[in-house]
């Protein structure tokens, strides 16, 4: 017993030690932005939140809540969407890239979970929801950060086998592989709440955005635009990986293969973007928003609809159509600056438009929201140089 | 206030009232054993001296402002972290007139809707009070209430959520909120909801010249335990008239009642299309 703990604890002491160089370009950027990133959080949790963040009393919410846990979750939906298309409908294509999928999921929900816990101002107190001695059934925001908690165990169990197998536990690998399903399907019904369940936090919050991205149906909105979101991250992160991680691919992976991934994927894009550009005109007209559009907030509402959903809606259709790895790529990239846009649309800039006070994020809170992206990289990187995310696993 | 006496005065209020408000209080789920309370403000009596402001700070231990030498009227005001009641003054062509605000106390509050450790929680009785034990300091109230009522100590490593609650423990123990008790001109009184807005209706009709006909706080956002009269529209003396009747737990409930229903009928769907897609030669497996 004695033995394994030691032999336990040495693994892990030298899995801690990086591998490869230490000052690539991402490094050297990165590792500035954590260390000030985390003096800056120590500062918060001594001095208040307002010594830090520009966040105020008509401004209760801020970049923290606004990127990195509205807009983040939108972007981890990919999870979802490619275990629904694996396990549910049994699309053999797309089993190349579950797990990565999966792990990046994973991560981003604990990190923006991590970054909720951040912007509360009496965290200790998070205990209260969690344990029961205080449930607000009635708040919509209970109901997300329920779901993102138990969301985040089934996914760690959808990627559990994965870690079994790196640890070379072919029994356990075997007993976590028989819980896939079960946290599929339990994680895709955690996932269509939660990603609506995001819009419907808003819902109270009619007479204070802008009428041009209020709706009643901001949940059914928020879940239909997480599905090219999801979509547009799983290529991007597919093409930053196979470049960034070329190695640690199997060596007869096929470009082919991929591509057909890709394409399969930008045609998934295509449509629910057409999907969401849809519902975003029937809401527009059904809501009478005409008289909106006169001023400099039309003028961007049409950027972001006509720019960010159906621009990249057709450079998807026509990259799949035409056979367009190049312009896929670059579709995905306008999709995730869209949705970026909308999510922050809503919960920061047009958020009270018609005050005189407007909230612009302080430079710390820029600092902290890269910091929480940049960890959750470095974790994903380590992940994945040590166990078998990119390799198509036999059973 | 026996059960006969009230249905005679739902009966005597204009448009149903009553029974709007009993069935809006069944539907937030809160016991309807007690009467909601309330403090009606009727701004025609207000001189502006401040008193309530002074009494509000004192009570909650606050630093009490210096209501002869500061000017504080100059200025439009918000309630903040350090105050939970101020008066506004407001040149109108009925002179001027002073609005003293702090929470509207709703009888629907989107603020203890909102809040996902019921921290803020509606008493039986009508007020919001928040508690300290509960919350977890994620001003998803602040972002729902209509009003902008719940402040927060942004400087400090153990903020609280900051707002006006009708001096719950004074009422507990048999007294009235300190402000309705420092004021000098009957401006504020204190009662139950349904006496309230008996006598503001009276007043309207017996000098209708006087006031404009509608008590704020009578709908808005479902209705509130906070009622103002005003010799001038609401919407020139800083009140917002664009919130609708509707209270505001309204608008997240149909999406919170259609999670049970999801959470029952995906699952064996997502299942049942996993084994239509099940390959013929799956056996082999
Ligand atoms: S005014 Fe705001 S804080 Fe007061 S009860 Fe209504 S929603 Fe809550
Ligand atoms: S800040 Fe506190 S009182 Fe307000 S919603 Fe959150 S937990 Fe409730």
């Amino acid at each position: 017993m004695e033995i394994t703990a030691k032999k336990g604890i040495k693994f892990i002491i030298s899995e801690l030690k990086p591998r490869g160089e230490l000052f690539t370009p991402f490094n050297i950027i990165t590792i500035p932005i954590i260390a000030l990133g985390l003096i800056i959080v120590a500062y918060r949790f001594v001095n208040g939140l307002g010594s830090v963040t520009n966040q105020s009393q008509i401004f209760a919410w801020g970049l923290w809540k606004g990127f990195n846990v509205v807009t983040g979750v939108a972007f981890a939906a990919g999870a979802y969407i490619v275990t629904f298309m694996v396990y549910v409908l049994r699309i053999k294509k797309y089993h190349s890239i579950v797990k990565a999928t999966v792990l990046n999921g994973f991560l981003s929900y604990v990190f923006y979970a991590g970054a909720l816990i951040l912007d509360l101002g009496r965290p200790w107190n998070i205990i209260n929801p969690i344990i029961g001695n205080s449930f607000g059934f009635n708040s919509v925001l209970f109901l997300v950060a329920w779901h993102f908690m138990l969301y985040i165990i089934a996914q760690f169990v959808e990627f559990s086998p994965t870690i079994a197998e790196w640890l070379e536990r072919k029994k356990a690998k075997k007993f976590l592989q028989s819980l896939t399903l079960g946290a599929v399907v339990f994680g895709i019904t955690l996932s269509l709440l939660h990603q609506s369940g995001l819009g419907a936090l808003f819902m109270m919050a009619k007479s204070k955005i802008h009428p041009l991205w209020y709706s009643e149906f901001l949940p059914i909105l928020f879940l239909a635009s997480s599905v090219p979101a999801g979509l547009s991250m799983v290529i991007l992160e597919g093409t930053i990986s196979r470049r960034v991680f070329k190695d640690l691919y199997p060596k007869h992976s096929s470009k082919h293969l991929y591509e057909e991934i890709v394409f399969g994927l930008a045609k998934g894009a295509a449509l629910s973007l057409f999907i969401y550009y849809f519902f975003k005109a029937i809401i527009f007209i059904h809501g009478r928003h005409w008289s909106h559009i006169t001023d400099m907030w039309g003028v961007w509402y049409f950027i972001e609809v006509f720019g960010f959903v159906l621009l990249p809606c057709i450079m998807y259709a026509n990259g799949y159509k035409n056979r367009s790895i190049g312009l896929i790529r670059l579709a995905s990239l306008i999709t995730i600056v869209g949705i970026m846009l909308n999510r922050l649309n809503i919960s920061v800039i047009s958020f009270y438009w018609n005050n005189p006070n407007h909230y612009y994020p302080s430079w710390q809170e820029y600092i902290v929201a890269l910091m929480v992206i940049s960890i959750q990289i470095w974790v994903f990187r380590w992940v994945v140089t040590r166990m078998p995310v990119f390799k198509e696993s036999h059973h | 206030m026996n059960r006969r006496k009230f249905f005679k005065l739902a009966g005597i209020s204009a448009a149903g009232l009553t029974e709007k408000l009993i069935t809006s209080a069944d539907a937030a789920g809160i016991p309807s054993t007690k009467q909601f309370i309330g403090v009606l403000n009727d701004t025609t009596k207000c001189i502006g001296c401040r008193n309530c402001e002074k009494a509000c700070s004192e009570v909650n231990g606050m630093q009490v402002p210096d209501i002869e030498n500061d000017n504080a009227l100059e200025k439009e005001r918000v309630t903040d972290e350090k105050q939970l009641s101020v008066v506004n003054k407001y040149k109108t062509d009925k002179g001027t007139v002073y609005i003293k605000r702090q929470c509207m106390h709703c009888w629907q509050p989107a603020c203890a809707a909102a809040c996902l450790t019921n921290a803020l929680h509606k008493t039986e009785e009508g007020p919001i009070i928040w508690r300290s034990d509960k919350c977890m300091g994620c001003r998803y109230c602040m972002v729902s209430c209509p009003f902008d009522i719940p402040k927060f100590e942004y400087q400090s490593w153990n903020p609280r959520i900051l707002k006006c609650d009708m001096c719950w423990k004074r009422i507990q123990q048999g007294a009235i909120p300190a402000c309705v008790e420092a004021c000098p001109s009957e401006a504020l009184m204190f009662g139950l909801k349904k006496d309230l807005m008996e006598i503001a209706r009276t007043r309207i009709y017996k000098h209708p010249k006087d006031y404009v006909s509608h008590v704020y706080g009578e709908y808005e956002v479902g209705g509130a335990s906070w009622l103002y009269l005003s010799s001038v529209p609401f919407e020139q003396l800083g009140f917002r008239t664009d919130l609708g009747n509707t209270p505001y737990p309204e608008y997240t409930k149909e999406f919170l009642y259609a999670v049970p229903a999801i959470i029952l009928i995906l699952p064996p769907l997502l299942y049942g299309l996993h084994h239509i897609t099940e390959p013929e030669d799956s056996e082999k497996k």
